[in-house]
Order: structure tokens, then C-alpha cells, then sequence
């Protein structure tokens, strides 16, 4: 794509061409290209062979998984019946994409337009994520057919699950509501869009409250296995409060992370507004993180007081909880201090960097690693994280696939200005 | 004075109002189960367990389970250490019976299934209700309704359930049914119960049971161990145990609590009214404070369509 804007050819970003004629549904879909042009373009880049690559062994273990059931790709265990589709495909990915509500609140709710430019992208990164944690939830799930169940059939109303349940769909269908407004303009369907854009605010709040409950209520799941969850991973009273605070930091570092990505490389679809406040943004964004990290650790430090659980500290487990925090959250603060101090951009964006992974490895230590600590380790079948790896090549082509297309990074022209 | 505090009473009030409001609109969070009293158990007596693993062959049969690995008969079962670990209840046994060798005492012989909780953590964690604690005791579970999540599996304290991960088209969780639908039912004795040779086990009303074990340990407080097992963890459990060694010795897990699992989940259950009923308002609040005397409304700059003629 580069090269081609070299040539002078400019991507789709308009209701009309030039010589004023509207954009066909298959000229949107090329971005504007021709076939040709687009076909060459794909072809050229190298990322996309990582991908094809990816796809290839991954696509038919995924259909040999629902062929054959879970018992071939994985180690069918008793003892841990949740591995990494969940750990990671659900307990990870959804506080990463707190994003959406996050940004939703502070441009909406607060009036703090300035952060627009990345409102799209947030909301986008929030319904993305949360669409694939329940995709991979779909290849987790023992009868992935009775998925609604929970919904239409049969009720478990005193479970954390079923109220996870029902706010990730629930959330999910208000995201998608929130993004929406970026496909009717694609699509050029006005009235659909002004319709969503009446309801912001209550769609916004709806978010914040479905969010705080449903952040909170994954960890609230852990609080069922008092004993095989690690005790330092472990609070009655404090779990959700956990996870609902660290979902803050690690949504806005997620956003930071996927906006350095795409200023890298896709900077021929960002408008000139997005490259100009994004470093700004980077900054602030950056801020909010520290201040909810700030307030992780507190808590962290708090639970660890109440419980008296400081003798823990000097086994074993406990260097490995003081690594996943000095990593994670100290050290992650650390660079974001110096960073927001020195304006620095490059900084806050390592600093988010190490957030994300600091929330990777928290997540992961409560739901595999500190899990079951006095029984044995399991490590994940190969097929199981070829599995994981491969939905998340898909999110990533589904994620860029949307990026190139639809007004997320980049304002619509409409009718009137073009 | 008085009327700061009234104002603050009402205040109060309103919030505590409008949570209660908004309460049953998501169907009683946190519900409580009370055990049926009249319901059946099971007591077992370690110290009269000689380890022939009858009770598994019967459950085997009564359960129509599948051919097991080694025979009944083939006692190198007992030093089997799956993940360095003693066996544990499988999708094709709903029982297993291991060998623990206390330090300078006769081996100890434990018989492993469920133990039909009073509250159960299966229960309370499953999102669609896929078990039933009936009134005569047992703990069953409806293969119809399961979805597969093994929320169950995470929350049994006693690592119980398990899944026939094996089956593509229909895998569901596999445990001890106490012999629901084949026995217990019609007020019949469990079949490994009735198939121990030992007498090791007794089957009653819970209630009974748990004099009869005391009535036990106070006829030969030498002989046992003072404690009944399962009178009291996680909120008491059908299944009780009698034993002459530390109950740790014979790979019980003693530090459970006396509460039962649901209750640790209560602190969360009780925010999720207050939270819908405060946070709209809440943010609601702020929004109009946050964009009092700005004339942009919405902050439509992402469209530009303030040249359209509405
Ligand atoms: S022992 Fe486990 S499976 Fe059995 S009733 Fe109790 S929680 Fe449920
Ligand atoms: S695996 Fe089935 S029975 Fe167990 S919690 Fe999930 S839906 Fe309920
Ligand atoms: S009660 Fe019935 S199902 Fe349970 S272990 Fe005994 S024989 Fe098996």
C-alpha cells in the first residue's frame, strides 16, 4: 500500500469519487484499488504469509477439534478443565479490550473530545476482543451448540458464569451497536447512523455498568476454588476488585499498543487529524493507565495485608508473584512515569507494552500457572496452543481487515464535503 | 444536626430502595439452598477398609461404566501415581478407592466419590442449573442442559467431576449419582454399599449418621480419630468419614472451610444491584456536569453533518 500511495493512488475514504460518482460496494470492499492492484498488494506483503502460513496448520486442527472433540487437542484434564482457550482466549482477552467503555466514558460521558480521534479504535479493539474471547470460548465449550442456553433455556441465576454470560452478550451486542455508526457511514446508510448516534449516552452507560460487573465477575470466578488457586493469586473479597481495576490499565495500554502498530504500518490509512494528536493522545492515555495501575498495586498490596499471607512471599510462589508484579506493574510504571515526565511517546509505549504482558501473565497465573499449585503443573497440548494461536491470526486479519476499511483510523467524507 | 442525618438517613434509603427495586429484575443473585433434613448420606469407616475395591466393581456395573484398565482384582492399582499424584474419580469410574501408608502404621484404605454436598459448589457455579440436589440426598446432574463449560470441575473442592472430553457430539460431566435414578429414589442402598464385604459403610439419614459416628468415636476414642469428616466442611456433605489416622494422612484435604463455597462468592453477588442501580445515575451525572454550558452536544465532529439541512 505504501508503494501505491508513492504512485499517487489514494485508499477509499470517500461517499463519492472525484468526478463525483458514488463508490460501489466491490470498489469499497478493494479499497478503492483495482483487483489487480489489490491482489499485488496482499501478495507483496510478508505479514500476510505469516498469516497464510499460520492458517494453514491451524484451520483444519480446528476442524479435526470439532470432528474428533476436545480429547484430541488437548490432555483431556480432570484437574485442569480450563487450559489456554479459556486462560488466555477469555480471561485475557476480555480486560484487554476494556478499552471500548474505558474511552467510550471519557470522550461521551466526560465531554473530553480531544481523546476522539482514537474513540473509534478503542471501541472497535473492545468489540473485537470480546468477540473473540467468545470465539474461542465456542472451541472451549464441551457443546458449543447449547451456547445460548444460559440465555433461553435453562437458568443457573446464582452462578458468576451465567451473569458473565449474559453481560458479555449483552455488551457485546451494545458494541456493536457503538461501531455500528462507522459501518453505516462506510456503507452510506445516514439514517441508521443518526439513529445510533441519539442513543450514545445510554449505550455508553449501559457499557460502563456491564463492564464493571462482568470484569469484575471473571475474577469472581476464581473465588469458587479457595485452596487451588494460589493464595497470593486468591482473595474472597478482593478478586473482582482485582480484576476489575487492572482491566482499566490494561484496556488503555491495549489501545496504545495496537495504535503503535497501526501508525507503523498502516500510516496511508490514518488521517492527517489521527497522526497529528496521536502522540498527545499516546501521553494522556498513558496517564489514565498509571493512575490505574497506581491504584492495582494499592489493592494488590491491600489484599496480600488482609489475608496475612506475607510468609507466602518467601517460597517460591512468591518470587514468582513478586516478578509478575515488579515486571508487570512496578516496572510498567516505572517507564510510564519517566515517559509521561519527559513527554516521551516512545517510553509510553513501552511502558504499555509491559503492562499488557504484565496483565497476560496475571491472568495466566490465576487460571493455569497458580492454579491447582499443589497438585501439578499441566503444560498445554501442542495442538491446544497451535489452536489458540491460530483465532488469534484470525482476530488479527479480522482486525486489519476492518481497520483498512471502515472510518475507524480516518474520517468519512460525506456527501457535502467531498 | 438532626437534619444532616435525616437528609443522609433518606439518601440512604433511596440508594438501599432503588437496589432492592432493581434486585429482582436479575433474578436473585446469590440464592441460598438450605440442605434437605431429611436427607440421606453415607458414613464411612476407614479403619474397617481392607482395599478389595468391591465398591468399584459394583458401581461399575450399577453405573453401566465402560471395561476398566486393570481389573478389580489388580491391586497394583493402589500404587498407580497419575501426575505424581493418588487416583482421582474418572469419566469411567464414578469411584476410586487408593492405599495411603501413614508413617509406622497399618495402610489406610480410603474410598473416593462424591460426597453429595449440602451446598454444593457445582451447583451454585453452574450457569444453566444442570444439578439438583434432590430431597433424599444425592447431588444429580441433567446431561440435557449442559453446555460443557466445566465451571463445575473448577469449583468442586473434592475433585469430583469429570468429562468425557473423548466424545465429540455429546461429552457431559461424569460423577457419583448416589444410584439416584436406579436406588436411591425408591429408598434402596447404594450398590458399592451393599457390596462391601466389610461393612464399612452405612447408609441412613444424615442426620442419624452423624450420631452414629459420634456414638463411634465416644466407644473408642483409641481406636479413632475425633473428628467426623464432611460434618462440617463446605457447609457439611452427605458422605461422611470415620478415621484412625490424621485425616491429612489419608490425603484429605483439611483446609477447606466450614462455610460453603457460595458464600465466598456472596461479597460480589452483593454489588451487582447496587452497581445497576447507583451507576446510572452516577455516570449520567457526570456526563450533564462534564458537558454543562458546551454547546456541542454529542460531539458529532466525527461526521461533520452539521451542514445538513435538519
Ligand atoms: S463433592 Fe463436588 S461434585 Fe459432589 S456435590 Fe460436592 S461439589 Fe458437587
Ligand atoms: S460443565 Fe455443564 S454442568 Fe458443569 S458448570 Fe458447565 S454447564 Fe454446568
Ligand atoms: S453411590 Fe452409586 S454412583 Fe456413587 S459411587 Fe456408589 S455405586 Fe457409584
Amino acid at each position: 500500500m505504501k508503494k501505491l500511495a508513492a504512485n499517487g493512488i489514494k485508499p477509499h475514504d470517500a461517499e463519492m469519487k472525484a468526478d463525483g460518482r458514488k463508490f460501489s460496494l466491490m470498489e469499497k470492499l478493494l479499497l478503492g484499488l483495482t483487483l489487480d492492484q489489490y491482489v499485488q498488494q496482499v501478495i507483496r506483503n510478508k505479514f500476510n504469509w505469516l498469516l497464510a502460513l499460520i492458517f494453514v496448520v491451524g484451520i483444519p486442527l480446528i476442524i479435526y477439534r470439532f470432528i474428533f472433540g476436545l480429547g484430541v487437542v488437548t490432555h483431556s484434564s480432570y484437574d485442569y478443565p480450563w487450559g489456554l482457550f479459556l486462560g488466555f482466549g477469555l480471561f485475557c482477552m476480555v480486560p484487554l479490550s476494556a478499552s471500548g467503555f474505558m474511552l467510550g466514558t471519557t470522550v461521551e460521558i466526560f465531554g473530553r473530545h480531544d481523546f476522539e480521534p482514537i474513540e473509534r479504535l478503542a471501541l472497535l479493539n473492545g468489540l473485537l476482543g470480546y468477540f473473540f474471547a467468545v470465539v474461542y470460548l465456542l472451541v472451549d465449550l464441551g457443546q458449543p451448540w447449547r451456547l445460548a442456553y444460559p440465555m433461553v433455556y435453562s437458568f443457573g441465576p446464582a452462578a458468576v458464569l451465567f451473569l458473565v454470560g449474559w453481560h458479555v452478550a449483552t455488551y457485546l451486542s451494545v458494541q456493536v451497536a457503538e461501531v455500528s455508526t462507522a459501518f453505516f457511514e462506510w456503507i452510506g446508510f445516514r439514517r441508521g447512523y443518526e439513529f445510533i448516534r441519539k442513543g450514545t449516552i445510554g449505550l455508553t452507560v449501559s457499557g460502563i455498568i456491564l463492564s464493571t460487573l462482568h470484569q469484575g465477575a471473571l475474577g469472581a470466578l476464581f473465588v469458587y476454588a479457595p485452596g487451588k488457586v494460589h493464595p497470593l493469586w486468591y482473595s474472597a473479597s478482593f478478586q473482582w476488585i482485582h480484576f476489575f481495576v487492572s482491566s482499566i490499565p490494561a484496556g488503555l495500554c491495549m489501545v496504545i499498543c495496537v495504535s503503535t502498530v497501526v501508525i507503523y504500518t498502516m500510516k496511508w490509512r490514518c488521517d492527517q487529524r489521527f497522526i497529528d494528536s496521536l502522540d498527545r493522545i499516546t501521553i494522556s492515555l498513558a496517564k489514565g493507565a498509571s493512575m490505574g495501575l497506581f491504584t492495582y498495586l494499592f489493592i494488590k498490596l491491600l489484599a496480600v495485608a488482609h489475608d496475612n499471607e506475607w510468609a507466602y512471599l518467601a517460597t517460591g510462589w512468591g518470587a514468582w508473584w513478586l516478578f509478575e508484579m515488579f515486571f508487570g506493574v512496578i516496572l510498567a510504571l516505572i517507564v510510564l512515569g519517566v515517559g509521561i515526565h519527559h513527554k516521551s511517546v516512545a517510553l509510553c509505549r513501552l511502558g504499555a507494552l509491559i503492562t499488557v504482558l504484565g496483565i497476560l501473565l496475571n491472568r495466566l497465573n490465576t487460571a493455569l500457572i497458580a492454579f491447582n499449585w499443589n497438585l501439578y503443573p499441566e503444560i498445554p497440548h501442542i495442538f491446544e496452543v497451535i489452536i489458540s494461536i491460530t483465532i488469534f491470526a484470525i482476530y488479527v486479519t479480522t482486525y486489519r481487515f476492518i481497520l483498512n476499511r471502515l472510518p475507524i483510523l480516518y474520517q468519512f467524507k460525506s456527501r457535502a464535503e467531498a | 444536626m438532626s437534619k444532616i442525618t435525616r437528609r443522609k438517613f433518606l439518601a440512604g434509603s433511596m440508594a438501599g430502595g432503588a437496589a432492592i427495586a432493581m434486585a429482582p429484575t436479575k433474578k436473585a443473585f446469590g440464592a441460598n439452598l438450605e440442605g434437605f433434613p431429611d436427607g440421606m448420606g453415607v458414613l464411612v469407616d476407614m479403619t474397617r477398609c481392607v482395599g478389595c475395591r468391591s465398591c468399584e466393581a459394583a458401581c461399575n456395573k450399577e453405573q453401566n461404566l465402560p471395561e476398566p484398565d486393570k481389573s478389580f482384582d489388580d491391586y497394583s492399582v493402589f500404587d498407580e501415581r497419575p501426575h505424581g499424584h493418588y487416583r482421582r474419580p474418572t469419566e469411567k469410574a464414578y469411584t476410586v478407592v487408593n492405599r495411603y501408608d501413614p508413617v509406622d502404621e497399618q495402610p489406610v484404605y480410603r474410598k473416593i466419590q462424591c460426597n453429595h454436598c449440602n451446598e454444593p459448589a457445582c451447583l451454585t457455579s453452574c450457569f444453566v442449573n444442570a444439578y439438583t440436589k434432590t430431597p433424599e440426598g444425592a447431588v444429580i446432574y441433567n446431561d440435557k442442559v449442559c453446555v460443557g463449560c466445566r465451571n463445575c470441575m473448577i469449583a468442586c473442592p473434592f475433585g469430583i467431576p469429570a468429562y468425557s472430553y473423548s466424545s465429540a457430539i455429546n461429552p457431559i460431566i461424569k460423577k457419583c449419582i448416589f444410584c439416584y435414578d436406579t436406588r436411591l429414589k425408591n429408598g434402596q442402598t447404594p450398590a458399592c454399599v451393599e457390596a462391601c464385604p466389610q461393612q464399612v459403610m452405612v447408609f441412613g439419614k444424615r442426620k442419624e449418621l452423624i450420631k452414629i459416628a459420634h456414638d463411634r468415636i465416644r466407644r473408642s476414642p483409641v481406636k479413632y480419630v475425633d473428628q467426623v469428616y464432611g460434618e462440617k466442611e463446605v457447609g457439611g456433605t452427605g458422605w461422611l468419614y470415620l478415621s484412625g489416622v490424621p485425616f491429612q494422612e489419608a490425603g484429605f484435604n483439611i483446609s477447606l472451610p466450614s462455610e460453603p463455597i457460595i458464600n465466598n462468592v456472596k461479597d460480589f453477588l452483593a454489588i451487582v444491584p447496587m452497581v445497576l442501580a447507583i451507576w446510572p445515575a452516577l455516570f449520567t451525572g457526570f456526563h450533564l456536569l462534564a458537558t454543562k454550558g458546551k454547546s456541542h452536544g454529542h460531539g458529532d465532529d466525527h461526521s461533520h453533518d452539521g451542514q445538513e439541512e435538519h
